[in-house]
């Protein structure tokens, strides 16, 4: 790791092919500098993303990174920090990707407490298919796909996340630049599965959440003088409905990551260039 | 008397049948003796018919026959299930006393030797001991030295204190004193021991072990009938070495959890039966695209759907062969034996890394769950090479780096192969992608980049025809008009059907393939051959459909789908019939 790291390095040749005004943008901006502040460069950084506008994510930043299969970026990533504790590892995705298809990886991921950041840029929407219905769209919101709205309550991310028991967990809004690299790079610090849903509207095909929507509605928790190791007062933030939250609103002080506790401490990749050290008393287990 | 002996005990689920009966297979081995089990079992904890089946010779054995000697009933459905296999002289142990053996019927012209088991066991220490008594008696029976039955328990108790050692022991003897004490009986079993040594292990923990020995220090998976023994293994083993296990919450998270490690470096696995296979052909394709090493066992079982979970199939070979959507190379290893399911996961792993594919290992669940006994020289460690393919670090990293400095993960090569630089390696920064993509691992639609990305990566197998050795294992009579081809675990069966054969006078020449895809090009033995039998357990022929494919011939088809394994002495049946049928 070199210290003059700059968070253009993480900046790839590719120019993003979002939308003028997406949200993903600052998203993005946001986490390249929160790796470059805590100290990370492009040679240590796995980047894993999702499908969606979201995924492409991996293409626009510049490190490792893998961009999988629809949902299945947390299992990726996963398998990455466990192989190579040594790498910070980022999984980034939408809403679809970590709500819908890939809910049941999310419960797992936070389960398993790996110590790695996981960035969701949710604007509430399919985008890349061009406006259907996501997981955290409002019961009357009305798309192509659902004339009438879904007529089911959105997914409430941060209780999925807080039920399956998460030690960090965070809201930010991709325009306000400053908060939201500061709780990425909270997340990326936390030891520990760091969960961070990002509001990152999409201009083109959702017109109820928007940048207006989210400057009015938004309250930061830090502004509250909101505890985040106060498991109670994150829990209240967390179901209220009635605000949109920025801020870190839970950390646990007891998070242990997975790698800890099982004792993962070695770079995987490195292996004898034959059978290793004792092997043969395996074959004498089976006498 | 035969030279092999047939022995088996069997029960309800929940009696302790395969514990028992893999005690008896363990002191048979360090007797000395060949040994080759299997398994009758159901999926379920409790109840049902279950049954622990052990074939010994002091020559090698690798298949089940028609035969039972001994056998040791709980149930009486134990000696229903078994009528076919039991013969005139055939002897019975049970427990009167149990109720539901009360009015047993010993069927005409076998021993049927009633034996306290229960009491004997609460006089030795305690009732949960009788399965024990039941190997004691058996000893007796069957002439085999008791220490040998000793030594086994010491084995499976003896991390649990002397006492209980020396409780099982004294409840062995209970059983082979009641047997010699009250059956005034010439038994005609002598079970000869010998000062060999043997292993004894079954083919998933022969699979967990290549996986080892091969380096592989990641596995993720979902426990699966018939695989999970796989995960087992490893579990608390492969610790040892550096290495980690993860339960996954699902297959198509334990393939992606895998994946994840690949990218990382690590040799990573995953094994899973059927119905994990399907989840996992979604990321399939992905593993391939990105030119990631990733080895995947399916131990397959009978299907479609939940199928029958604890029975014998080959019916994937199309899935692995086939499955997942677009066109995609891939490696698919068939071990034929559970030596060689060590083997090939050692060489799955060096193909997986030189060719940058996922490489499925075919097992099946009669090779799975079976137990064979090898010399401890079948697994020589020190024979193990470990071939990691076109690594490279900060020093050749620069030839593989475009003009401005960026790697190619999917540099176009001559041999298809691009270099492969773990994350960590400075110089290296690259992405990779499902999408088709680059020499920079980048999104294109370009259509020539896409052409000459899909040729590269088919360009892989051509590159491994080149260099690797696919041959078939030979057996039989090479010159024979008579061609028999078969992959998976019918090669045991099938050697020893030969044997049969022989005897009547039918001589065959067999050719096992464990390379299923790269695979041996058999034009030439077809077209000498005047009769091809293909031999697997499906019902369509899957391997003679590739077959007929890749030789333009037909073939004859000797199939079995009822979910039991080929038996030596059935398959010599089913090959003669096929011959005399292709004659006529």
């Amino acid at each position: 790791m070199s210290s003059d790291v700059r968070f253009t390095d993480f900046k790839s040749d590719k120019q993003p092919t979002w939308c003028p005004g997406c949200g993903d943008f600052g998203t993005m901006n946001g986490m390249m500098k929160a790796l470059a502040n805590t100290g990370n460069d492009p040679d240590n950084t796995f980047i894993v993303a999702g499908i969606g506008c979201s995924g492409k994510i991996g293409t626009y930043m510049r490190s490792y990174a893998l961009h999988g299969v629809h949902g299945r970026a947390l299992p990726v990533g996963t398998g990455v920090k466990l192989a190579n504790p040594d790498l910070e590892v980022m999984v980034a995705g939408g809403d679809g990707d970590g709500y819908s298809i890939g809910a049941g990886h999310f419960v797992h991921a936070v389960r398993r407490n790996v110590d790695m950041t996981y960035v969701v840029m949710d604007n509430r929407i399919y985008g890349l298919t061009k406006g259907q219905a996501s997981p955290t769209s409002r019961m009357d919101f009305e798309t192509s796909t659902t004339p009438e709205g879904p007529q089911q309550p959105p997914v409430n991310p941060m209780a999925l996340a807080l039920a399956s028991g998460a030690t960090f967990i965070a809201q930010s809004f991709s325009t306000d630049a400053q908060r939201h690299a500061e709780i990425v790079q909270e997340a990326i610090e936390h030891d520990g599965f760091g969960f961070v849903n990002v509001f990152s509207p999409c201009v083109t095909f959702n017109d109820v959440d928007t940048y207006d929507y989210f400057r009015d509605n938004l309250v930061d928790v830090a502004e509250e003088g909101h505890d985040p190791t106060d498991y109670d007062a994150a829990k209240e933030k967390i179901l209220d409905a009635s605000k949109e939250y920025q801020g870190v609103i839970w950390q646990s002080e007891k998070s242990i990551p997975y790698g800890e506790k099982h004792g993962l401490d070695t770079d995987m990749s490195e292996i004898d260039e034959g059978a290793p050290e004792g092997a043969m008393d395996l074959v004498r287990e089976f006498y | 008397m035969p030279a092999d002996f047939n022995w088996a005990i069997g029960g309800e689920a929940g009696d302790g049948i395969d514990s028992t009966g893999k005690i008896f297979a363990q002191a048979l081995s360090r007797a000395g003796r060949h040994v080759f089990t299997s398994k009758d079992f159901a999926s379920r904890i409790r109840g049902g018919y279950t049954a622990y089946k052990v074939r010994t010779a002091v020559d090698p054995v690798q298949s089940v026959v028609d035969r039972l000697d001994v056998l040791i009933a709980l149930t009486p459905r134990t000696i229903e299930e078994n009528l076919e296999e039991l013969h005139d002289g055939s002897v019975i142990i049970y427990d009167g006393d149990r109720t539901t053996m009360e009015n047993v019927e010993i069927p005409e012209g076998m021993i049927g030797l009633d034996v306290p088991l229960k009491r004997l066991a609460e006089e030795a220490g305690g009732a949960i001991m009788r399965n024990v008594v039941a190997l004691g008696a058996a000893c007796e029976v069957s002439d085999f030295p008791i220490e040998n039955l000793d030594s086994a328990l010491e084995k499976r108790f003896g991390s649990k204190g002397q006492s209980l050692v020396d409780n099982n022991k004294e409840a062995a003897r209970a059983g082979q004193d009641y047997v010699a004490d009250e059956y005034d009986h010439e038994f005609d079993y002598e079970l000869e021991t010998t000062d060999n040594d043997y292993v004894l292990l079954n083919g998933d923990e022969a699979i967990g072990m290549g996986a080892i020995a091969a380096g592989c220090k990641f596995y993720a998976g979902y426990p699966i009938t018939p695989a999970t023994d796989v995960m087992e293994y490893l579990t608390g083993r492969i610790e040892q070495f550096g290495g980690h296990v993860v339960q996954a919450e699902d297959e198509l998270s334990a393939i992606n959890i895998a994946l994840g490690a690949a990218r990382a470096g690590a040799r990573s696995m995953t094994a899973t039966s059927g119905p994990g296979i399907d989840l996992m052909s979604e990321t399939f394709g992905l593993v391939a695209t990105s030119e990631t090493p990733l080895v995947i066992v399916d131990v397959m079982r009978s299907g479609p759907s939940t199928g029958m979970p604890t029975k014998q199939e080959q019916g994937d070979l199309n899935m692995m062969l086939y499955g997942g959507h677009g066109e995609i190379p891939r490696f698919v290893l068939g071990p034929t034996t559970i030596s060689e399911c060590f083997w090939k996961t050692v060489e799955a792993f060096n193909l997986a890394e030189k060719y940058q594919t996922p490489v499925y290992i075919a097992a099946d669940l009669a090779m799975a769950v079976t137990e064979q006994t090898f010399p401890p020289e079948a697994f020589d460690m020190d024979a193990v090479e470990v071939d990691r393919g076109k690594v490279v670090d900060e020093e050749s990293i620069d030839e593989w780096q475009n003009e401005k400095g960026q790697f190619k993960p999917h540099a176009l090569t001559d041999d298809g192969v691009s270099p492969r630089a773990f994350p960590g390696t400075d110089g290296g920064v690259h992405m990779s992608t499902g999408l088709e993509h680059d020499e920079l691992g980048r999104r294109t639609e370009d259509t020539e980049m896409r052409v000459e990305q899909v040729d590269k990566r088919n360009r892989k197998v051509e590159t491994a025809r080149e260099r690797e050795d696919f041959s078939p294992r030979e057996f039989g009579d090479s010159e024979s008009e008579n061609l028999v081809v078969s992959w998976g675990s019918n090669e045991g069966a099938m050697t020893e059907a030969i044997e049969f054969l022989e005897e009547e006078g039918i001589d065959v020449k067999f050719l096992s393939v464990p390379y299923l895809f790269p695979r041996p090009d058999l034009t030439e033995e077809v077209e000498a051959a005047e009769n091809v039998v293909v031999v697997e357990c499906n019902a369509t022929g899957q391997f003679a459909d590739v077959v007929e494919h890749d030789t333009l011939r037909r073939v004859d088809r000797v199939n079995k789908y009822d979910g039991v394994r080929f038996k030596a002495d059935e398959l010599a049946s089913d090959i003669k019939a096929a011959l005399q049928e292709a004659d006529q």
